[in-house]
């Protein structure tokens, strides 16, 4: 085997990983566009399923209460997040470490232990389900993340550039608004993205917290999937697909995580 | 206002905030449902409950649950294995093979699928794994009779699924990992008479051990946990622990019993993690 050959295997070994992750996802692109609801062939272009999805109230709802409940979960998440983010690396302090160590749970243990384990805890307060418990529950899944984005950008540069702006006579109010908020400026903006991103995909949480009648765009697509066939389903699928691909992707190309990637 | 004060202060604000959400949203709901794990009944609506083991028994005592629990264990095992089986030589060519702008890109395109929905990544195998789908309608015909391609609504549809699901983690992790190896260990190695086999088994693969178990956690955790998965691509076959967890809250609504359920996988997870941690201590710590 020459060294070329090695080398054409290995690019269309490389080639067929990224069918098969790409595969599902454009048949289902595809089959959005196609007129037949039963996937029949030959494929007939037709906009039909975007037309019917503008006509589903329940989806349309749905959708707007998905991106009403991440866009405030980016806002919280980021806030709460960057001050805890700033906490954690300009102290130092006793229970520090096991601080950071209670990041991990919220991200490690399965979705589905903590959705049912929120599910319990609010019915039994009083907190009770719906769009209220959902954010709850969102924002702490958020806030992990934002706190590790956002403590990158802060573990690269030193408290030094802060320590200078205080010698030369700057209050910590002006040191925090003309020194530490324009340098933090890109991994907020990553990680408030990031928030959103992860209240727009989640479902194992939302589906245990919502009520019955209020619900977010991933719940409502499982309950249809379940009860059987909408082909309208395709076509908000493969919008919800682009827009967090979009998403993830302005992430990656616009802001770096602190340092070098 | 002393400075010591006005430090404490300081500390208690800034993460103040975010400590307390978390407290309210996962430690307090999990410290409620390992409560609720030993109780008869749910104590809401003022029904009465007493303390039991009679859920925590009934795992034990009762073949459907660990036939349940078997079977998750064997789809972490099954679909950890694939992934990384998979994931291994795509990251190696990525890491070894391609480089500047393109592997930037490539990179990119493999972790970006990663970060999209997942119930719709799902979803949209029910369409590729249908016998009646797309691929269904073009390869069946071809096929010898008494055969036919309908995968949906198997094990094999489950695996297929998940591992398209976590296969990302796989190669992002094993991806870090045989980049940081210095091309001049494996240079060496060769110059010193190793076939580039050899070469491989010996730097490079013991050397990327650490990617590989860092994505061997991060895919059989979530594994273990699934149940959105099993339920629309399994269908009947969804019989895991994930599936029966969801059931008893969703349907069934024995949260107790749910409650135990979701413990007793918890401490699988931990158990497996014990079992593997000298090996995860030894490998992490050099790495």
């Amino acid at each position: 085997m020459t060294a070329n050959t090695g080398r054409w295997i290995a690019k269309t070994y490389l080639g067929l990983v990224l069918v098969f992750l790409y595969l599902p996802i454009a048949i289902m692109i595809l089959m959005a566009f196609n007129r037949s609801a039963l996937y029949e062939l030959p494929f007939v272009f037709d906009t039909v399923w975007f037309e019917a999805l503008a006509k589903n109230d329940r989806l349309l709802t749905a959708s707007f209460n998905s991106v009403v409940i991440a866009v405030v979960n980016a806002f919280i998440a980021t806030t709460v997040g960057t001050l805890a983010a700033l906490g954690l690396a300009r102290y130092s302090f006793r229970g520090k470490r096991l601080l950071q160590l209670l990041l991990f749970p919220p991200i490690t243990i399965p979705w589905l232990i903590i959705g049912t384990s929120m599910l319990v805890f609010f019915f039994w307060t009083g907190i009770g389900r719906g769009l209220h418990a959902i954010l709850l529950g969102h924002v702490a899944l958020s806030l992990p993340y934002v706190i590790v984005v956002v403590g990158a950008r802060l573990a690269s540069f030193g408290p030094q550039l802060e320590e200078a702006a205080a010698t030369l006579g700057a209050t910590p109010w002006q040191t925090l608004w003309r020194v530490t908020a324009p340098i933090l400026a890109p991994g907020i903006m990553a990680a408030a993205l990031f928030a959103f991103a992860v209240s727009f995909d989640q479902f194992v949480i939302s589906y245990f917290l919502a009520s019955p009648g209020t619900s977010t765009l991933p719940v409502e697509i499982y309950t249809s999937i379940r009860k059987g066939f909408t082909p309208e389903i395709n076509a908000i699928s493969s919008i919800i697909i682009l827009v967090s691909m979009g998403l993830m992707m302005l992430v990656v190309r616009h802001f770096r995580f602190g340092g070098e990637r | 206002m002393d400075a010591t004060v006005r430090r404490r202060w300081a500390i208690a604000g800034l993460t103040g905030p975010a400590y307390l959400w978390l407290a309210l949203t996962v430690f307090l709901p999990l410290s409620a449902m390992f409560y609720f794990s030993f109780l008869t009944a749910a104590p809401i609506g003022g029904r009465e409950a007493a303390f039991t083991f009679e859920h925590y028994i009934a795992f034990f005592t009762k073949s459907v649950y660990w036939f349940n629990a078997r079977r998750s264990l064997e789809l972490g095992i099954h679909v950890t294995l694939l992934c990384v089986l998979i994931g291994y030589p795509a990251a190696l060519v990525l890491a070894k093979q391609i480089r500047g702008r393109w592997r930037e890109a490539l990179f990119l395109l493999i972790i970006l699928p990663f970060w999209s929905n997942a119930l719709v990544r799902t979803f949209s195998w029910t369409m590729v794994l249908r016998g009646d789908g797309m691929i269904g309608r073009l390869i069946n015909p071809l096929l010898p009779a008494g055969w036919e391609f309908d995968l949906l609504f198997t094990y094999p549809a489950i695996v297929i699924g998940l591992v398209h699901a976590y296969l990302p983690y796989a190669i992002l992790t094993i991806y870090i990992s045989l980049q940081a190896i210095d091309d001049s260990f494996i240079e060496a190695a060769r110059s010193l008479g190793a076939s580039k086999f050899k070469a491989f088994r010996r730097v490079t693969l013991p050397l990327s051990i650490p990617g590989v178990l860092a994505g061997v956690f991060l895919i059989f955790v979530p594994v273990i946990g699934s149940f959105m998965e099993p339920r629309i691509l399994g269908g009947k076959n969804a019989i895991m622990l994930g599936p029966i967890i969801e059931n008893q809250f969703v349907t069934a609504f024995n949260w107790p019993l749910g409650s135990a359920l979701s413990f007793i996988m918890l401490g699988i997870v931990l158990l497996v993690l014990a079992i593997a941690s000298p090996v995860l201590r030894r490998h992490l710590s050099v790495g």
